[in-house]
This record gives structure tokens, C-alpha cells and sequence, in this order.
């Protein structure tokens, strides 16, 4: 890429963090940096709350009888780890922080298309989430994240109209991202960044924006049928008014599966970002990498009938499900093959965001091949609604989308800060999250495959060995995601400066300074070089001083 | 490199042209990331429906019999009349948009006030339509179970398939209430961005350079059009 003038950090810069202090001004701002900032202040106290629901659920588990919590409670525990996990963290995690932070600057623009839009999407996020949390006040849902019909439309007497048009209000505020995102990458590109001079994170987030717009509207309108069935009671999913349950299913999982992905595709762009930079080499097959985002996108939309499996769908459709799903495992599979190829021969450093990373590939790849477990019909009988799926899925979402979502926070924090992290606490959390993850969740994978059934509090006793362990496992992990969340507001007054290119990294984010400017770039940059050109920026030395 | 100055971006007007945002380069920019914008809520809107639409298409082919014999309470001359009131309002709309590309401010604000009117025309209408279903007890839930006899005379309800098929005739009805809901729901969202397009071209906001709005609540409104017109056979006209 061109050199393009930057502000040195010589004195004291306007930047979009100290251009006022006002409350009003980061309420009612329009810049994608500061309403990235909302979205990450946010997230972390949904996944603290999803956390502490997951806390006392290890703890109920440590002993095979139900002792610390009421059945009652514990439903209500598990679902609302769920749903706080899946809609109010997991899903704007990456997208709605780091996507809205760096989706502009990657390609050189001054903001995304609609910052307004932006904005709300935001409010929409935040009243979706106070519906969600009124709901738990008052007393909590029973009915699983799913909302499996008929019982959450006609038989549970929990709060489930309360916690569904929260889902429901949180939706669009997904749906006006995605869709800011895909303008914003169609039509704000700096000249000279062509599609493929795109870093690989703006595709993967492309096609999560995919997901975002066609699959969100399907769980939406789902919602609004449950909540009808719910209020009038009539029988759109209820066997006995003449409605069909499964129908819900279809509806749901055509959704929440692509969901799967719109937490891993993120994933999978961080990745390539910070593998790249680490091993200083250009990524191995751009366009494969690039287009196997698009692929899984697609793909994704075709597999949902997989969670069907034992609920009354027909063979045929088994079947067919079952060879689609076992073909999302070949673009996936591309993307493992393409960052270990792009880890060969390169100059490989163990920086806190690398480290992540590699945890990343290792337990995507454990939760990808499981994956195939449960897409073949025989075994996913066997394992259905027992811990191995809760093992599976969580090697995907949290060994997989936190994993990265931490890579991403690490890699881009002295870019949002202007500060370092302290790297040996950053390397020595990020060890502990992996053994922690790999303590809490093997063990269940062992626990599925004999048997123990999901969302029950008690359970038979010849079980109590290994959950013991996974609750060991969870305490550690919980110690590894308190420390960033210490460190990183310790770095924000104590750390180093950052300079605008810590890590002499490629990329248009990182020739403005840091923190940038409100406007982001003071001239419009220029494009001339592809992505990831570190081979060319190692020969010639560093075209940008770093300090 | 001079460090930059503290910055409102609103305030950045150095090359101020009307109806330009500050983060666009220019106005080409500005309109086609609003039409694709637009473009892509629409696909967004195609899949919300669509949603209702799978789970109507799914009872429609398992309870045909029970589907037909409901849609035949339903005032389908009145849905007739309706479509061609939209219809005419989406001309309104689409000479308003015309008259836009020209920046004729008075075409612009007469047409867009048709095109509200006829809206609300259909919305009364409408209206006028769920009082006159509701008059005859067709009504999903408890209004339907306490009257159904009025409407089905000839059911035995000791038959045990009739209660099965009073069911299945409240589902046609749910249906019909939240698709013909939803769509009421977008067109007034619809006329409520037009009334304050309407007011801001009288202003002289839009001109023969700048009025995307005018253009994308066109293709809204459109939209909203197109809907009902699946909608219309879909509900009033199932034989079967
Ligand atoms: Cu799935």
C-alpha cells in the first residue's frame, strides 16, 4: 500500500475518544468507533450476566443430586445463559465491536454508509436487551433458548412473550448492520482497494451480513407466530389446535443454524488478519479463503433440517440434510488448510492475538470434526440432547467465535486505545482460557457419548468424576476471562502508547494513528498493493515507522 | 502533517453540497449506497413474509378443504377494490418519483399527497373490512368457537372431524390477520415517511440532483404494493 500521510503522535492529538467527554456525545454519536465501544461495553455485561447463569449451573453440577438450585431454577438458568450468550453476546460480538470499528477503516472510508442507522441499530441492541433483562428480573423463562413450541406458546408460565420480543427488537438492530455493512463494502471503498485487495476479515464479515439479512427476518416472523399462539391461543404450533411443532422447528433452525455461522465467519476473518501478520506472509489462496466465507454462508442457509434429525422429519429429508451439512466441512476445511499453509516456513511470533488464534484452529478443527459426528444420522441418535452436543457446539462457539472475539480485542486494542496490553499477562490468560476451555468441555464430550443427558440438574452418579472436572475446568476459565477484562482497563491508563502500527501489521486501519482521528484518514488513502503484502513490506523493511 | 483539529463531522462542510452526508465522496456515491441500501431491506422484507408465508403455504396444502371453505367468508370484492387503490397509489407514487428526477417541486408534493391519500383510502377500507369480518364472528380464538355454527350451519359439531376442521378454519383466519397485519403495519410506516418527504420537498429540499429519498420510498412503496398482490389470492381466492 502507498504510504499515507498519518498524524505522528508527536503532542497531543484530537482523536475520536478525547474529541469531547460529554455523555450526550457518546449517546448520540454517529461515529462507528464510538458506537463500537457501545456495542463492546455492552456485550461484556451480557456475557457477564450469561456467565454467572453458566457459574451456578457448574456449581449445581458438581454433585449428581439436585442440591444448590430448585429444577425450576436451573431451567431458568440454562435458558438464560443461552439467550444472553447467543443474542446478546455471541452473535453482535465481532460483527457489532470489532466490524464496526475496523469495517471503515479497512476499506478507507470515513464511516459506514448509514450512521444513523448505525446509531440505532445500537438503541434497538440495548431495548432488546432490557426486555430480555425485565424478563429475567421478574422471574425468568423455562423454555430453553429454542422456544421450543408447543411448550413455550402454550404450556410454560414463565416470561417467554417478554424474552421473545426482545429477540425480536435485538433482530433488527442485527439486520441494520449487516445491512450497513454489505453497502458500506459495495460501494465505500477507497480507490484502488479492489474486491479481491479486501482484507479477508471485510468477506467474512460480508458474508455474515449475508446471514444477517436473510436469516434474521425467518427468526423474527417465527417469534411473532409463537408470541400469537401464545397471546390467542390458536394453534399455529399446536398439535392439539390443529398446528404443527415441527414447523416451528424448520422455521427456527433455518435461522439459527446460519447463526452458527454468523458467529464463526467473523471468527474465521480475525483469524486471517492476525495469522497473516504473525507469521509474516501473505495469506496462502486469498480467493479460496475469500470465497469459502461466501460458500459457508450459502451452504449454511441449506443444513437446518440437521437439528431435525429425531424429531419427526421425514428419512428423505434426513438424508439430504445430513450430506449438506457433511458439506460445509469442505469450505471449512479450506480455511484450516490455507491458514496452516500460511503458517509454513513463516517467521511465526507468539504474540497474546496469535496465541488465540492457534487455540482458535485447534479447537474449530475438534469442533468441526465432532460436527461430522453429529451430521451423520446414526451417531447423532445416539448423541442427541446429551452433553456431546453441548461439547460440540461449545468447541465452536467459545473455543472457536470467544477464542477469536479475544484475538480480535488483543490484536486491534492498541488500534481502539491508542495503548498496549501487558503482553505476559495477555499470553499468561490466554494459556489459561485454553486449558480451562479444553478442562470444562472434553470431559463432556465423554459424558455425552455415555449418556448423560442435557439440561437436567441431577444426574446419575458414576457421572460425578468427570463433571467435577468440567466444573474445575469452568472456575479456571472464568479466572481467564476476568483477567483481560482487569488488564485491559489497567492498560487503559497505565499501558504503553502504541504508536500507530504496533505490530507492523498491513492494512489501511493501521496507517491512520491510534487512536484514530473522528474523520479516520486525513486524506483518502489510496490502494495499490494486495492484502497481506508482509513478504514485500520484510524485504524492503517497514514502509511505515512504527513509533 | 498538522495534527488534526477537534472535529464535529456535521460540521464538515468543506465541500458543501446540498444533501450531501459528509462521509460520502460524492453524490453517485451517496445515491447508489442508498439504492442498494434499499435493495437489500427489501430482501430483508422478502424473507419476513416469506417466513409467514412457508408456515400459510405448509397448512394450505395439508388443510386445503378447510383453507377454501374459510377464504370464501372473506369480502372479495372489497380485496378487489383494495388492490385497485394501491395500485392506482403506486402511480402516484411513481409520477412523484418522476416528477422528482425533474425537481419539480409542486408535481413532487401533489403526488406524494395522492399517493398518501389513496393509502389512507386503503388502510379505511381495510378497516371498514375487519369491522364487517368482525360482525360475522370471523374471528380466530373465542369469538369463533362461541359462533362458528352461524357460519358453518350445516357442521355437525358432534362429528369428531368437524372440531379438526373448525381448527384448521382458525388458522386460515390467524393468517389472515397477521398477513394482512403486517402489511397494514409497513404501509403505514410507509405514509408516515411520506408525509415528511412530502413536507421537506415543499420546503424545496429535493432536486433534479438530489432525491433519493423520494426514489427509495418509491421502491418501498412499490414493494408494499407488490406484497398485497400475492396476498390478495392467496387469501380471497382459495378454491381448494
Ligand atoms: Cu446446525
Amino acid at each position: 500500500m502507498t504510504t499515507v500521510p498519518y498524524s505522528s503522535s508527536l503532542g497531543r492529538e484530537t482523536t475520536y475518544l478525547n474529541h469531547s467527554h460529554k455523555i450526550r456525545s457518546w449517546l448520540l454519536t454517529l461515529d462507528h468507533k464510538r458506537i463500537a465501544i457501545l456495542y463492546m461495553i455492552s456485550i461484556t455485561f451480557f456475557f457477564v450476566i450469561g456467565g454467572i447463569a453458566a457459574v451456578l449451573m457448574r456449581l449445581e453440577l458438581m454433585t449428581p443430586q439436585g442440591d444448590l438450585v430448585k429444577a425450576e431454577t436451573y431451567n431458568k438458568l440454562f435458558t438464560m445463559h443461552g439467550v444472553m450468550m447467543v443474542f446478546f453476546f455471541l452473535i453482535p460480538s465481532i460483527p457489532a465491536v470489532l466490524g464496526n470499528f475496523l469495517i471503515p477503516l479497512m476499506v478507507g472510508a470515513k464511516d459506514l454508509a448509514f450512521p444513523r442507522l448505525n446509531l440505532a441499530s445500537w438503541y434497538l441492541f440495548m431495548t432488546g436487551g432490557i426486555f430480555a433483562l425485565v424478563a429475567l428480573v421478574a422471574g425468568g423463562v423455562d423454555t430453553g433458548w429454542t422456544f421450543y413450541t408447543p411448550y413455550s406458546s402454550n404450556y410454560s408460565n414463565t416470561y417467554v412473550v417478554l424474552t421473545v420480543v426482545g429477540i425480536f427488537i435485538n433482530g433488527f438492530s442485527s439486520i441494520l448492520t449487516g445491512l450497513n455493512f454489505i453497502v458500506t463494502i459495495h460501494t465505500m471503498r477507497a480507490p484502488g482497494l479492489t474486491w479481491f485487495r479486501l482484507p479477508l476479515f471485510c468477506w467474512s464479515l460480508y458474508a455474515t451480513s449475508l446471514i444477517f439479512i436473510l436469516g434474521t427476518p425467518v427468526l423474527a416472523i417465527t417469534l411473532v407466530l409463537v408470541g400469537v399462539e401464545r397471546i390467542f391461543h390458536i394453534g399455529v404450533f399446536d398439535p392439539s389446535l390443529g398446528g404443527d411443532p415441527i414447523l416451528f422447528q424448520h422455521l427456527f433452525w433455518f435461522y439459527s443454524h446460519p447463526a452458527v455461522y454468523i458467529m464463526v465467519l467473523p471468527s474465521m476473518g480475525v483469524v486471517s488478519e492476525v495469522i497473516t501478520c504473525f507469521s509474516r506472509k501473505r495469506i496462502f489462496g486469498y480467493a479460496f479463503v475469500a470465497f469459502s466465507s461466501v460458500a459457508i454462508a450459502v451452504l449454511g442457509f441449506l443444513v437446518w433440517g440437521h437439528h431435525l434429525f429425531v424429531s419427526g422429519q421425514s428419512i428423505y429429508g434426513g438424508l439430504i440434510f445430513s450430506i449438506l451439512s457433511f458439506m460445509v466441512a469442505i469450505p471449512s476445511g479450506v480455511k484450516v488448510f490455507n491458514w496452516t499453509a500460511t503458517l509454513y516456513k513463516g517467521s511465526i511470533s507468539l504474540q497474546t492475538p496469535m496465541l488465540y488464534v492457534l487455540g482458535f484452529i485447534g479447537l474449530f478443527t475438534i469442533g468441526g470434526l465432532t460436527g461430522l459426528y453429529v451430521a451423520s444420522i446414526a451417531v447423532d441418535v445416539h448423541v442427541t440432547d446429551t452433553y456431546f452436543i453441548i461439547a460440540h457446539f461449545h468447541y465452536i462457539m467459545v473455543g472457536g467465535a470467544v477464542m477469536a472475539y479475544m484475538a480480535g480485542i488483543h490484536f486491534w486494542w492498541p488500534k481502539m486505545t491508542g495503548k498496549m496490553y501487558p503482553e505476559w499477562w495477555g499470553r499468561f490468560s490466554a494459556l489459561m482460557i485454553f486449558v480451562g476451555f479444553n478442562l470444562t468441555f472434553f470431559p463432556q464430550f465423554i459424558l455425552g457419548y455415555l449418556g448423560m443427558p442435557r439440561r437436567y440438574y441431577a444426574y446419575a452418579p458414576e457421572f460425578q468424576a468427570l463433571n467435577v472436572l468440567s466444573t474445575a475446568g469452568a472456575s479456571i476459565l472464568g479466572i481467564g476471562y476476568l483477567l483481560p477484562l482487569l488488564y485491559l482497563l489497567w492498560s487503559l491508563r497505565w499501558g504503553k502508547d502504541a504508536g500507530p502500527n504496533p505490530f507492523r501489521a498491513t492494512g489501511l486501519e493501521w496507517k491512520t494513528s491510534s487512536p484514530p482521528p473522528t474523520e479516520n484518514f486525513e486524506k483518502t488513502p489510496i490502494v495499490n498493493e494486495e492484502a497481506y503484502a508482509y513478504h514485500r513490506m520484510e524485504m524492503t523493511g517497514d514502509t511505515v515507522a512504527t513509533h | 502533517m498538522t495534527p488534526s483539529q477537534p472535529i464535529d463531522p456535521h460540521a464538515l462542510d468543506h465541500h458543501h453540497v446540498k444533501g450531501l452526508a459528509h462521509h460520502f465522496d460524492d453524490m453517485d456515491q451517496q445515491h447508489e449506497a442508498a439504492t442498494l441500501g434499499m435493495w437489500a431491506f427489501l430482501a430483508t422484507e422478502v424473507l419476513f413474509f416469506g417466513g409467514a408465508l412457508a408456515g400459510y403455504a405448509v397448512y394450505r396444502s395439508r388443510y386445503g378443504d378447510a383453507f377454501a371453505a374459510a377464504s370464501h367468508h372473506l369480502y372479495l370484492w372489497i380485496g378487489v377494490i383494495n388492490t385497485a387503490v394501491l395500485l392506482t397509489s403506486s402511480f402516484m407514487m411513481a409520477l412523484a418519483v418522476n416528477a422528482a428526477k425533474q425537481g419539480n417541486r409542486k408535481k413532487i408534493v401533489t403526488f406524494l399527497i395522492l399517493t398518501i391519500l389513496l393509502g389512507l383510502a386503503f388502510l379505511c377500507i381495510k378497516g371498514i373490512e375487519y369491522y364487517l369480518d368482525y360482525r360475522e364472528h370471523l374471528v380466530p380464538g373465542n369469538i369463533f368457537e362461541a359462533n362458528w355454527h352461524e357460519i358453518f350451519p350445516h357442521i355437525d359439531g358432534a362429528h369428531p372431524g368437524s372440531m379438526m376442521f373448525l381448527r384448521q378454519v382458525q388458522l386460515f383466519l390467524m393468517f389472515y390477520y397477521i398477513l394482512t397485519g403486517i402489511h397494514a403495519v409497513h404501509m403505514i410506516v410507509g405514509i408516515s415517511v411520506m408525509i415528511v418527504l412530502a413536507v421537506k420537498a415543499s420546503r424545496g429540499r429535493y432536486t433534479a440532483e438530489y432525491n433519493s429519498p423520494i426514489d427509495m420510498a418509491g421502491l418501498y412503496w412499490h414493494f408494499v404494493d407488490v406484497v398485497w398482490i400475492f396476498l390478495l389470492p392467496l387469501l380471497y381466492m382459495v378454491q381448494h
